[in-house]
């Protein structure tokens, strides 16, 4: 009995060592262990072994089946590795091939910079407002201290509709809109279409876009204009840009400036973008006029404010550096996808 | 305006500067010098020399071989020019050195570089230079040659430096000005503020009593009738008139102010022009009937023919100068044919008026002639510095002897111009500024710009050439500018914090961007005005609401000369584009405004309604754009779901591939797939698709507040429906079927399958639906969803509907 153990153990383990896959271990497992295994085979002669050896008998056994048992586990675990090794070895794949892309779509320039000023002023605590496109010439000029037969309201630069409404020119009139409104204090600013007179070509549009800006309260200065346009043009242009300031007119701001930026590509040094200047003249403001702060029923002896206007697309143009305006409306595909 | 920086030295004799310390300080100041040009760029080793010596070349009939004296020593040159000859004084460019372009007058980039050689065998150690190699020409230089070397005058002093002596080490600068500074649209203006700038003495021409003992009263007289127009009329006389080139300084300075040099008496007008920004005017006194000027408004329908030939449409509005029987000239634009000065000119009658700048300006439109004068006139003159311009006319006729001025003016000037008067409040300025600048400081500032200080009444008192002040803005811009745009310090706003933030509209606007570009539609941007045409483009019927627009008195010609009322031809226009630039696809969006009319002709403003369209060709279907709209409306809390309707046709697309999208029963926008003939239209060769959102009908419905439903805890039960219908039965009707009959614990139903073809009869399809029935509470049963399967199975059968298999 105890040689016919020895046997059985000795064989099986060796079955098991030989094995190469869980298919034949399982087969040696039901052979060996099974219902009708040899082991089984061996239980079930133990009537014909004497009592007072049964226990010995039985340790044996027990011994034998645990003996291998802990064989077929040990390399049951060694094959599934060995198995999941292959797995993965014949799932290797070529992941130069291309990407599954969902082709995401592409936004315009222009809403890519005014996303970047909106971001900048909104930070800053300033409310993004709209107004009419087509606007009564009131608004457009009048309110702006732009008076009847100003050289400004020329028809070479205006677009009529009639002779009260007309296509704005600028941004400006949202500015008398917001103030008329009569909440104080103001921080605005007003990103839109606006509309001049002027053919087509590299550098002109009919219809571009502004962003206009207003400020008003008690205090306001000179000095803070220059210190909230120079926070934004860092924001915008980065850490190391500079300003400059230079005096300007505009029938609806008094004192008025044109603000320069140092020039972003060559860092003040002088290129083709600056035409060698250093510096790139951005947009134009000054501190908005009694006048036109009088005729929106602000009191220009208790309030002042100041205001900007920035063209959205010279931003673009510069900040992109695209060499033709008329890219911007023609909507090529093969021009959107780059930004 | 170009002006010479040596014309702006002759008033302010101190100011030494370079020309990019000019160039910086002045635009600082607030007179922006847009750029300049030195007037000796290129000119390098040129010194006035001597011909001591002229022989002929042995070897070339066209050559000479001169001796020239430098000063230094004499050296050997040979010459093709014409115009040599022993003694001749003449500027010699030295081995070396450098000039600026060829004698044909042009100029080479980075000059030209002069080597000794040998001409023709014999050595030449340099060149003769004519006007055009020195870079200018004869307008400069009038004495010079047409062909040849410049000769100098006998007496220049030989080996001194040519540039110098010609008055080449000039930079023109050229400047923007504003046109609220009408005084700087003279050199007198920019000197003032070149003197103020740079803190020198401005020294402006002494302008001395001119005329002989006769009275110009005897000779003319002057009536003004509109004296709207006309605030104030300068006269005086020249006798005797002696045509001459005017000196060769006088054209130096008009040619580079870009003023052609013609004679003396005309040179004259138009430096005293340039340098007081003074229109004026010469008439041939012999042509002006009964010694009589007088200024009156034409009439309508009368014409005129100017000095340069060409004959203009007047109107009552336009002002003319008239003598006792004509018309003489359009004031302040352009003197007549009839009256201008001939060569044979004698008596001279000058006028320095001063018009109304706006009427002028609207007269030089309607005449359609705009001239350097108006130009000036219309920004509103000084009427103040008219007689002082006429005077200095006359003084400049006697200094070149051009005349003889008859003694006296006549002037109409019944309300004379008086000089404002502002409080002076220092601390005001200081307020708006944000600086700190003492009151001393502030009226030294004011003096330079002749600004006076009456102290008694503390009041500042403006001169009439500065018409731009007026109000406490205007006087503290005068102080920054002079303390210094730069100086004044950086600061941000103090007071009460405001909340940023953008409008609801705009939220949702952006959500559409990001739903359109995720869903792969990139951003375009079309025009606002489009062409009328556009409605036979898109198959608009006659009376279409649609073809009401908003027109434009004065476009850019017809094709962007209505304001749009549909969004869809700038869409179309833009994928045409990228179609014939043979892009594979495209899919575009676009947000912008379509501009309704509430009524025709326009009392208000038109309605502005924002629309979202897509569009696209390539890739992708109907059911593309309908997905990118239920992403949109998802992502904006628009969580039922919109209906579609096919029953209102819209011509512009394919009749069976279009609908408009409803949402709680409004018709919020539409989509489908454009008719052929539109695609035709707009040389589209593809199938292409459109959708278009009207926002303001959107943004109602849209929230961005969410609320967390749970997520289920029991298992849905789950029934697959195929049925088997009439085509014409739309998907929506059975939905609707599922909808009404489906109770609370219907979840969903999802379409798995849509077939037509074999198996299935004529005229029919099938349509599979898996229904999803889930309690929040407990697990169901069959037995719970029974009852709901009859219903929805009796109403399907009562609509035609066969049930396949279940």
């Amino acid at each position: 009995m105890k040689e016919r153990l020895q046997k059985i153990r000795e064989e099986a383990i060796q079955k098991i060592q030989s094995s190469d896959n869980l298919d034949k271990l399982n087969e040696i497992k039901v052979a060996v262990l099974g219902k009708k295994g040899e082991l089984t085979e061996v239980l079930k002669g133990m009537k014909d072994v004497a009592a007072e050896d049964r226990p010995k008998v039985g340790q044996l056994v027990n011994d034998t089946r645990a003996a291998i048992e802990t064989k077929l586990e040990e390399m049951k675990k060694k094959l599934s590795e060995m198995e999941r090794e292959l797995k993965l070895k014949n799932e290797v794949i070529d992941v130069t091939l291309p990407a599954k892309k969902n082709n995401v779509g592409h936004r315009h320039p222009n809403t890519i910079a005014l996303e970047e000023l909106q971001r900048i002023f909104v930070g800053m605590g300033y409310e993004v407002v709209e107004g009419p496109e087509v606007e009564y010439d009131y608004y457009n000029f009048e309110a702006l201290n732009i008076p009847a037969n100003h050289p400004a309201k020329d028809e070479q630069d205006t677009f009529y509709i009639n002779d009260k409404i007309v296509l704005r020119t600028q941004t400006s009139p949202v500015q008398v809109r917001e103030m008329e409104k009569g909440k104080l204090p103001i921080r605005m600013i007003a990103p839109g279409r606006v509309f001049r007179s002027d053919e087509v070509d590299a550098t002109h549009s009919p219809s571009f876009h502004q962003v206009e800006g207003l400020v008003i309260d008690k205090n306001i200065t000179f000095a803070d204009l220059k210190g909230t346009l120079a926070q934004f043009a860092r924001e915008l242009f980065g850490e190391d840009t500079k300003v400059k300031f230079r005096p300007h007119h505009f029938p609806f701001t008094e004192p008025s400036a044109e603000m320069d930026v140092s020039c972003f590509k060559c860092g003040g040094k002088g290129c083709r973008m600056c035409k060698g200047s250093g510096w790139i003249e951005i947009l134009g403001c000054g501190m908005v006029h009694p006048k036109v702060l009088k005729m929106s029923n602000i009191n220009p002896e208790e309030y002042h404010g100041f205001a900007f206007g920035i063209g959205l697309e010279r931003i673009a143009l510069l900040k992109y550096e695209i060499d033709d305006m008329r890219l911007l409306y023609e909507n090529d595909t093969r021009f959107l996808k780059q930004f | 305006m170009n002006t010479p920086l040596s014309w702006i030295k002759a008033y302010v004799p101190e100011l030494h500067v370079t020309d990019q310390e000019y160039t910086d300080a002045m635009t600082l100041s607030g007179t922006k010098v847009e750029g300049y040009e030195r007037l000796d760029k290129n000119l390098e080793k040129i010194v006035v020399g001597q011909i001591v010596k002229l022989e002929k070349h042995p070897d070339a009939d066209k050559l000479v071989i001169c001796q020239v004296n430098i000063g230094t020593e004499t050296i050997q040159i040979v010459t093709g020019a014409p115009n040599v000859f022993e003694g001749a004084i003449v500027p010699v460019v030295l081995d070396g050195g450098r000039v600026a372009g060829d004698h044909d007058g042009h100029k080479t980039e980075g000059g030209t570089r002069i080597k000794k050689g040998k001409l023709r065998g014999i050595e030449s150690n340099g060149m003769m230079c004519s006007i055009e190699e020195l870079g200018s020409t004869r307008d400069f230089y009038p004495l010079a040659p047409e062909n040849g070397i410049y000769i100098f005058p006998e007496g220049t002093p030989v080996g001194a430096d040519a540039v110098e002596i010609l008055g080449l080490h000039d930079t023109v600068f050229e400047y923007e000005i504003t046109s609220n500074r009408v005084d700087c649209f003279g050199v007198i203006g920019i000197a003032r503020e070149a003197a103020a700038t740079f803190r020198k003495p401005l020294v402006l021409p002494e302008v001395k009593t001119t005329g002989n003992s006769e009275d110009v009263n005897s000779y003319i007289s002057v009536e003004v009738e509109d004296k709207d127009l006309c605030p104030r009329y300068c006269a005086r006389v020249v006798k005797n008139v002696k045509l001459a080139p005017s000196p060769e300084w006088m054209q130096r300075r008009l040619a580079a102010s870009g003023i052609r040099p013609i004679n003396n008496l005309v040179d004259i007008t138009n430096y005293v022009m340039e340098e007081y920004g003074q229109p004026m005017h010469a008439y041939d006194l012999s042509t002006i009937a009964g010694n009589k000027i007088i200024v009156k408004r034409a009439k309508d329908g009368d014409e005129y023919t100017t000095l340069d030939g060409q004959v203009r449409k007047l109107d009552s509005n336009v002002l003319m100068i008239c003598d006792a029987d004509k018309p003489v000239g359009i004031a302040g634009i352009m003197g007549g044919e009839n009256s201008m000065i001939t060569e044979e000119v004698k008596d001279v009658l000058f006028e320095a008026a001063c018009f109304d700048g706006t009427n002028i300006r609207l007269s030089s439109k309607r005449v359609g002639l705009r001239t350097d004068a108006s130009g000036k006139f219309e920004k509103g003159l000084d009427p103040n510095n008219a007689g002082a311009a006429i005077d200095r006319a006359c003084q400049l006729i006697e200094e070149l002897g051009a005349g003889e001025v008859v003694g006296g003016m006549v002037d109409v000037y019944d309300n004379k111009k008086q000089e404002k008067k502002i409080k002076f409040e220092p601390e005001k300025y200081n307020k708006l500024l944000g600086t700190d600048v003492s009151k001393e400081e502030m009226l030294e500032y004011f003096e330079r710009l002749e600004i006076q200080y009456n102290e008694a009444d503390n009041e500042l008192i403006i001169p009439t050439f500065r018409q731009d002040l007026e109000c406490d803005a205007d006087i503290a811009e005068e102080v920054a500018r002079f303390f210094g745009y730069d100086n004044i310090p950086i600061t941000l706003p103090s007071g009460e914090a405001t909340a940023g933030k953008l409008s609801f509209k705009m939220r949702v606007e952006a959500v559409a961007r990001d739903i359109a570009e995720f869903c792969g539609f990139s951003q375009g941007m079309s025009y606002s005005f489009e062409s009328p045409k556009v409605f036979d483009k898109l198959l608009i019927p006659e009376d279409s609401e649609i073809r009401r627009t908003v027109n434009i008195l004065n476009p850019l010609g017809e094709d962007f000369s209505i304001m749009r009322t549909t969004s869809l031809n700038g869409m179309l226009t833009s994928l045409a584009t990228n179609y014939n630039r043979r892009n594979k696809d495209a899919r575009l969006y676009e947000l912008g405004n379509i501009y309704l009319p509430k009524q025709l002709p326009l009392t208000e403003l038109p309605e502005e309604r924002m629309q979202f369209t897509l569009g696209m060709y390539g890739d992708g279907d109907f059911f593309t754009m309908k997905g990118v709209i239920e992403e949109f409306f998802d992502k904006i809390g628009m969580r039922d779901k919109p209906e579609y309707s096919n029953e209102d046709k819209k011509p512009y697309l394919h009749p069976g591939r279009q609908a408009d999208i409803i949402y709680d029963g409004r018709v919020v926008g539409y989509l489908g797939e454009v008719h052929p003939i539109v695609l035709e239209n707009y040389d589209i060769g593809d199938r292409a698709y459109v959708a278009v959102l009207d926002m303001p009908n959107i943004l109602p419905y849209a929230t961005f507040g969410r609320k967390y439903q749970g997520i289920a805890k029991y298992p849905a039960v789950t029934r697959d429906l195929s049925m088997v219908m009439p085509k014409n039965i739309l998907v929506g009707d059975v939905e609707k079927v599922f909808e009404k009959r489906g109770g609370k614990l219907l979840e969903s139903y999802n379409l798995f399958d849509i077939y037509e073809g074999a198996q299935i009869k004529q005229g029919y399809k099938s349509v599979a639906y898996s229904l999803s029935f889930r309690d929040k509470e407990r697990t169901l049963e069959e037995k719970d969803i029974a009852d709901i399967m009859e219903k929805i199975l009796k109403e399907l059968k009562e609509k035609d509907i066969e049930l396949r298999s279940l």
